[in-house]
């Protein structure tokens, strides 16, 4: 299979591979997919005043996959956490150029960012909870 | 090699390159020796059938089987569809409409069934155990008496796991069941003798032991038992009338050199691939934690790894391995996203399965090329674990099975 040259420097080249401190109140962790359907996603964001300010990825998965994910840790540092949960998987497999057999693998980096999201606006509605660990 | 761009090629089981030594023997048969070898009225005719008959004697002698017994395919998918389709085709009148198989076979043996089930044939296929093995016990308990044939291949295609074939054919004849086997991989790698084996069918390729594609045979037993089939391709009625269609007579001598070249060099041959294989085998074991080797090691060719890097994807590993061609367990590549049925079949795990190369060795791989390759899938391994979050959940001592996936 051909891959694009964006896909191909991503996977060469990934951009912000690794973790964030899950237990940290201002870090959302997002994990999607299944180890049965070939890719799994772990995408981090740390949010301070609205602003996401980091982003990490760990992603078990194809090329495109891990193409996918590093290039949304990419898009959504400096974006506010309104901004990141309007990213369309549609942008991602345009930007990377993705075969139709691939789009799922956009699919799942957008599942990953509202994931994420949606992890960290639960810390911030349990105020109680910050500074604990959720897991 | 002086390309040095060019991938290194472990990917033996896919396709052979054509040996230099077949490629000669072949030539001439394109261009000086051009004759129909059905031509029966001039010399052209008689050189091209003499060649087509010295191919078969070479076939037959590699298979301990008679010249008479070798129909020219163009190859063993359609071997197996002769084989399967013709004797249930031919036994059609006496009721037997039953067909014994396994799970593990190569597609042009499953989907003919498949086929077959559709025009009122009934199939069983027998689950392998994890070694990739099927027993002679689970043979003779499937057989019924309306078994037409039985259809096993000697050595698979993505893990080298060889069957009990001899066992196997003992049952069947035991039984008086027709025995198939699919004996593309085996063939010119490791001994084929269809009379210690009690094998009545055989499907051959040539371009698996380094001869031309497009060409193939069926080894169909002529004496205890006489072995009938119903043609599947109708017309000239070439090799008496079992397989119509001119002979591809160029193909045909290159098969014969080349199994003449494997059976001659077969002993020190497989021995080589053996060390050579156990070579990289070893050093990918000690040197990856979490190299798991799919299949049984004792029963399998001396060429054919199949190996699984867990918390690793198959494809993934296959982009950072572009300097060698080598084939992945998963078909990621296509649009499918199935994990290998072979290695499903023998009870892998999704992720092992997922992540999982065969890498097979030939007659032109050397012992320098392994090292580079050992080499090189160690480095891709520690880097895309690095990025895998299977693997970091696993160093946290997270059990993946207690986790609550989000299939897609």
């Amino acid at each position: 299979m051909a891959y694009s040259n964006k896909v191909i420097d991503h996977y060469e080249h990934p951009r912000n591979v690794g973790s964030l401190d899950k237990g940290d109140a201002s870090v959302g962790t997002g994990i999607v997919g299944a180890p049965a359907c070939g890719d799994v996603m772990k995408l981090q964001i740390k949010v301070e005043n609205g602003v996401i300010t980091d982003a990490k990825f760990k992603t078990y998965g194809c090329g495109s996959a891990i193409a996918s994910s590093s290039l949304v840790t990419e898009w959504v540092k400096g974006m506010s956490v309104d901004q990141a949960m309007q990213i369309k998987n549609s942008q991602i497999a345009e930007e990377l150029s993705l075969p139709p057999v691939k789009i799922h693998c956009s699919v799942l980096a957008e599942d990953a960012i509202k994931a994420a999201i949606r992890d960290f606006q639960q810390k911030q509605g349990a105020p109680g909870s910050e500074g604990e660990s959720k897991h | 090699m002086t390309d040095t761009k060019r991938p290194i090629y472990l990917d033996y089981a896919a396709t052979c390159p054509v040996d230099p030594r077949v490629l000669e023997a072949m030539l001439p048969y394109f261009s000086d020796r051009y004759g129909n070898a059905a031509s029966r009225t001039h010399v052209f005719g008689w050189q091209a059938e003499e060649a087509v008959e010295a191919a078969r004697r070479e076939i037959a002698t590699s298979l301990n089987a008679d010249p008479k017994e070798i129909t020219f395919t163009s190859g063993a998918t359609e071997s197996n569809n002769l084989a399967i389709k013709g004797v249930v085709e031919y036994l059609a009148e006496t009721g037997k409409k039953h067909i014994v198989t396994a799970v593990t076979e190569h597609k042009a043996v499953l989907d003919t069934c498949k086929h077959l089930e559709r025009h009122g044939c009934e199939v069983t296929y027998l689950p392998v155990a994890v070694d990739g093995r099927i027993t002679p016990e689970q043979v003779a308990a499937a057989l019924r008496p309306d078994t037409a044939i039985v259809s096993l291949m000697f050595a698979n295609n993505e893990t080298g796991v060889l069957h009990p074939i001899t066992e196997i054919g003992a049952a069947c004849r035991a039984a008086g069941v027709l025995f198939h086997t699919d004996a593309v991989q085996a063939f010119g790698k490791i001994p084929v003798d269809v009379e210690a084996m009690n094998i009545d069918l055989a499907s051959l390729s040539a371009h698996k032991l380094y001869g031309p594609k497009g060409v193939g045979a069926l080894y169909i037993r002529r004496r205890k038992p006489r072995v009938r089939i119903a043609p599947q391709i109708h017309g000239g009625g070439h090799e008496r009338g079992t397989r119509s269609g001119t002979l591809n007579v160029p193909g045909i001598v290159g098969f014969g050199y080349a199994a003449k070249l494997a059976r001659e060099e077969l002993a020190s041959e497989s021995a080589r691939v053996f060390e050579l294989r156990e070579h990289l085998r070893r050093r990918l074991v000690t040197e990856i934690p979490h190299a798991i080797v799919n299949g049984s090691l004792e029963h399998r060719l001396p060429g054919t790894l199949n190996i699984s890097f867990a918390y690793v994807e198959g494809e993934s590993l296959l982009m950072g391995l572009k300097d060698i061609a080598v084939s992945s367990g998963s078909a990621c590549t296509s649009a499918s996203l199935e994990p290998s049925y072979v290695l499903r079949a023998m009870g892998l795990d999704d992720e092992l399965a997922h992540s999982s190369l065969r890498i097979t060795i030939g007659r032109f791989t050397t012992r320098e090329e392994l090292d580079f390759v050992a080499d090189l899938i160690g480095r891709e391994v520690a880097r895309l674990r690095d990025m895998s979050p299977l693997w970091e959940m696993v160093q946290e001592g997270i059990d993946l099975r207690t986790i609550e996936w989000t299939p897609h």
